[in-house]
């Protein structure tokens, strides 16, 4: 009699390791494949954090020549895409690994193999991005690449090839992923889990992926565009042929729009689940909180010529994406409000998680401010390109995105690793980056209106910079050092056993339902849902906190198999665009092994007894 | 197991579908709109009143024949008229979107350019 | 097996297979793609510093006849779905090689296009016609491409009897994105060939 959670095809000829190295490369499982990018993009994130107190300590004095100019736009290229693409969006994918199949009552996500192939692949591309830095070229041409800077005759390095290709791999993650959340979400829902009764997690993960389906594809486009500039010689972006570098702006910023909300929607969510549970009570104007969500999704695809009122488009696109652009607020102020209303009147769990969900809306309400700023064209004109953009959007995507998702890491904690974090560090934690934060970039709103740009490597004496510098630099270092103290508590609380309570929070959603960290196929029958918070509903059923979970044989119950064709199939596409860096010395042939790896893969793939 | 040709079949989800006769119609219809196209094509550069006539609504026109053809594929080739009106959905949103963004850029750069002629 | 438990593998919220729903995304983020590359070839065009022109150089009729074939095509992997469903193996099979006959002779028209204009002197290089047209009907010829070889892929399941009537929504996804190529071709043809 089974008694781990292990099942078999009767017939397998091959003994399936759940543990050791070859069970995480093989694995289709959501749970493992989410502790997978959530360890890679934290990984990221730390390098990214790196990449930015090499820049803090650059600016930190006037006329500083701690890094030269080059070295400077690498760093602060690769701190903006890292940040963005191998940071924020894979702790994302984290949590949609992890919590969506759960939250849903499903076993797992739609394409199990797909999903890992998707890990794989976000995998390959950062190391493609990051192994710039072994040939001292990494990306220099900033985060938006902007042409024609970005052409071959001023870009004659492998910097932006590295750029292209990396964004490219990681672009394929992204949309395979896509694809998958929303299926999962639109066909895997557990009985009586009604659209309008899914956790707001969930609703605003839905939104998130139509959005990276819309937009990935356009920046898809102006990257090959810039990639046949560079390697086959077309002049999209050369002017004397009449190519237009404007053009560029306009197809990245397509993408780059909905991209913010790609980054901020997930923040949302987080924070709508951990509000209600740390107040105890229910999330307050549900169906508010999804109709402005994908008022916000649809409208996020009319505004993208804000990052463009100074390239001289006319009256008329600056009033239209103006006025566009000021209308995207009121759905985000509807959001803030119905934060608090929730927490209005609750009973407050003063705990970490809280704590963060907190300062998030406080520096979210700051980044939004600042951002209607830039709405208006000519106030613009003296924001745009100055140290007050970069005020507002740090403020919008670490206050928002990065407090967020730090919410939802010690909310979830428990569930994934099945420990709890520890209160008093997750609290100095708390403070020490709130006040590290602040110190790092509420001066930048100052220094930018007072003539700092943006994007340079350093800033003569006498204008008045250094003072906001140096508090930012000074700021930078207390930011890196609560990181530290996250990672010591980790580190800390590892050591102890895995015997966390099913549900410490006492929270309203399906996962708190299992077992901490769940089985290999989550419910071991599915579950009916009746309301929008069933585990509060069947608490107050059960008149009081449920029993711990027993954790059950599972016999039976069929999985899908593990299987090596995921990271085969993924490793044809960095081939593929490795071919395109050595075209110069092999020719096609490169590409050519990728695209014939990629299809033996896929075939193999297909053909898979499941 | 030989079928008697069916003016009606009903596939695993138990959705019925147009049989052979209808697909061949629609074939036929879309032919004739391909070469309405070509044809239309062809007399507004052939010269003398013809021209003067249908150049200005050249592109109005093929744009309304190719939506026809586009529409038939998709509402009976892809079966979008009988299945499950999500599947519409998904097909109709983004290319909603696309729309607004070919226009848009086209009007934008239409401005940037000063209005010489972009199209046609 | 409890009841529930497998109820929880076969049964979809909608009722819909999860890979047509699957399908019918990536076609939807596909129609995004090919938007951006006509925006592209839309915005550049009459900007050319440098001919050829396209009145210069392109050829109404063989592209018709290009068009022509994938317009049948998709009238034939209409019937071979059909057949599929109705568990006609004739049928299907007849059906489904034509389809992939007309996406070969597709391919064929198109590369021997390419050719043709590369000897007539455009090129990638030469200006923005060149760089935009070859692109997007470029990647538009891949997309008939793997089109084909997923068709051919099919088709060599069903002459393997692998594709009885329950199967047959391996053929229908096949299909869906076939249709989609040829739906895509629908806007190029006026858009670059008679919009001149």
């Amino acid at each position: 009699m089974a008694t781990s959670a292990v099942s078999h095809a009767p017939h397998a000829a091959v003994h399936v390791e759940k543990t050791g190295l070859w069970s995480w490369i093989t694995t289709v499982d959501h749970k493992k494949i989410g502790i997978l990018y959530g360890a890679t993009a934290f990984a990221f994130f730390l390098i990214g954090g790196l990449e930015a107190l090499l820049l803090r300590i650059q600016l930190g004095t006037a006329e500083n020549t701690f890094l030269t100019p080059e070295a400077y736009n690498q760093l602060f290229t690769m701190h903006g895409t890292t940040m963005i693409f191998l940071a924020i969006m894979p702790l994302s994918a984290m949590f949609f690994n992890f919590f969506i199949p759960l939250m849903i009552g499903a076993r797992d996500v739609a394409f199990p193999r797909l999903n890992a192939f998707s890990y794989w692949v976000f995998l390959f591309g950062g190391l493609f991005l990051n192994a710039s830095f072994l040939f001292g070229a990494a990306p220099n041409g900033g985060w938006f690449g902007y042409a024609n800077l970005t052409s071959k005759q001023y870009s004659p390095g492998l910097n932006i090839d590295f750029w292209v290709g990396g964004l490219q791999i990681l672009g394929i993650a992204s949309l395979a992923a896509a694809v998958n959340f929303f299926t999962t979400i639109v066909n895997m829902r557990a009985k009586g889990m009604k659209l309008m009764r899914m956790p707001m997690f969930v609703w605003m993960s839905f939104i998130t992926q139509v959005l990276l389906l819309l937009a990935f594809p356009v920046i898809t486009v102006a990257l090959i565009l810039l990639m046949f500039d560079r390697s086959f010689g077309s002049h999209f972006f050369v002017p004397a042929s009449g190519g237009d570098p404007l053009l560029w702006q306009h197809l990245f910023w397509i993408f780059g729009h909905p991209e913010v909300y790609i980054l901020i929607l997930p923040a949302f969510g987080i924070v709508s689940e951990v509000l209600p549970v740390f107040s105890r009570k229910p999330l307050f104007g549900y169906a508010a909180m999804v109709f402005s969500g994908i008022f916000i999704a649809f409208l996020g695809f009319g505004v993208w010529s804000h990052h463009m009122f100074a390239t001289g488009m006319g009256p008329i696109a600056d009033t239209v994406f103006a006025l566009s652009t000021m209308l995207i607020a009121i759905p985000t102020g509807v959001k803030i409000f119905n934060w608090l209303g929730t927490l209005a009147g609750g009973s407050l769990q003063m705990k970490t998680p809280l704590y963060f969900s907190l300062g998030f809306i406080a520096m979210f309400i700051i980044g939004g401010l600042s951002g209607v700023m830039h709405a208006s064209p000519p106030a613009d004109l003296q924001q745009t390109d100055s140290y007050f953009v970069v005020a507002h959007f740090h403020y919008v995507m670490f206050g928002g995105s990065i407090f967020a998702l730090t919410a939802g890491a010690y909310y979830w904690w428990p569930k994934m690793f099945g420990r709890m974090l520890h209160e008093g560090l997750g609290k100095a934690h708390f403070w020490l980056m709130l006040i590290g934060f602040n110190l790092t970039f509420f001066p930048m709103h100052f220094v930018g209106l007072h003539g700092m740009p943006r994007r340079v490597y350093t800033y003569p004496e006498g204008l008045g910079f250094e003072i906001y510098n140096q508090i930012e630099t000074a700021g930078s270092m207390i930011l890196g050092f609560s990181f530290l103290i996250f990672l010591y508590n980790v580190f800390r609380t590892w050591r102890g056993p895995a015997n966390a309570p099913a549900d410490p929070w006492n929270g309203a959603t399906l996962e708190w339902s299992l077992p901490s960290p769940p089985q290999e196929f989550n419910f071991a029958e599915e579950p009916e849902v009746h309301s929008r918070d069933p585990l509060w509903e069947t608490k107050r059923e059960h008149g009081g906190p449920l029993p711990e979970p027993k954790r059950v044989s599972g016999a039976g119950i069929h999985l899908p198999n593990p299987s090596y064709w995921p990271i085969v199939t993924a490793l044809g596409i960095p081939t593929v665009f490795t071919g395109v860096l050595l075209l110069p010395q092999i020719g096609p042939w490169g590409i050519v092994a990728g695209v014939l790896l990629t299809f033996f893969g896929t075939f193999n793939w297909a053909f898979e007894k499941p | 197991m030989a079928h008697a040709p069916q003016a009606e079949v009903h596939d695993a989800a138990g959705h019925s579908h147009p049989g052979p006769a209808m697909y061949i119609k629609i074939g036929v219809v879309l032919f004739i709109l391909t070469a309405l196209e070509v044809g239309l094509y062809e007399l507004a550069h052939r010269g003398g009143s013809i021209e003067t006539i249908l150049k200005p609504m050249l592109v109005p026109l093929l744009l309304i024949l190719s939506a026809g053809k586009f529409a038939l594929v998709a509402m009976y080739y892809m079966h979008l008229k009988q299945d499950s009106k999500l599947f519409s959905g998904l097909f109709v949103f983004p290319l909603i979107i696309a729309a607004v963004i070919i226009v848009s850029l086209i009007a934008l750069f239409a401005y940037h350019y000063g209005f010489q002629r972009v199209i046609g | 097996m409890t009841h529930a438990a497998h109820a929880l593998e076969h049964h979809t919220s909608t009722g819909l297979d999860n890979r047509k729903v699957a399908i019918w995304t990536f076609i939807g983020s596909e129609c995004l793609f090919f938007a951006s590359l006509i925006s592209t070839y839309l915005v550049y065009k009459g900007r050319d510093t440098t001919g050829p022109t396209p009145d210069e150089i392109l050829q109404i009729p063989l592209v018709t006849v290009g068009t022509a074939l994938l317009l049948f095509s998709s009238l034939f992997v209409v019937l071979a779905l059909n057949g599929a469903q109705r568990g006609n193996r004739k049928s299907l099979l007849t059906w489904l090689g034509l389809t992939i006959l007309c996406g070969i002779f597709f391919i064929s028209m198109q590369v021997y296009e390419f050719q043709h204009f590369m000897h007539e002197g455009l090129k990638l290089q030469t200006n923005l016609f060149g760089a935009s047209f070859y692109t997007l009907t470029g990647f538009h010829g891949t997309h008939v491409t793997i089109g084909v070889i997923w068709l051919i892929t099919v088709f060599i399941t069903a002459i393997r009897g692998q594709l009885p009537p329950e199967k047959s929504l391996n053929l229908e996804m096949a299909a869906l994105y076939w249709h989609f190529v040829d739906v895509v071709w629908i806007v190029i043809f006026p858009v670059v060939y008679l919009m001149k």
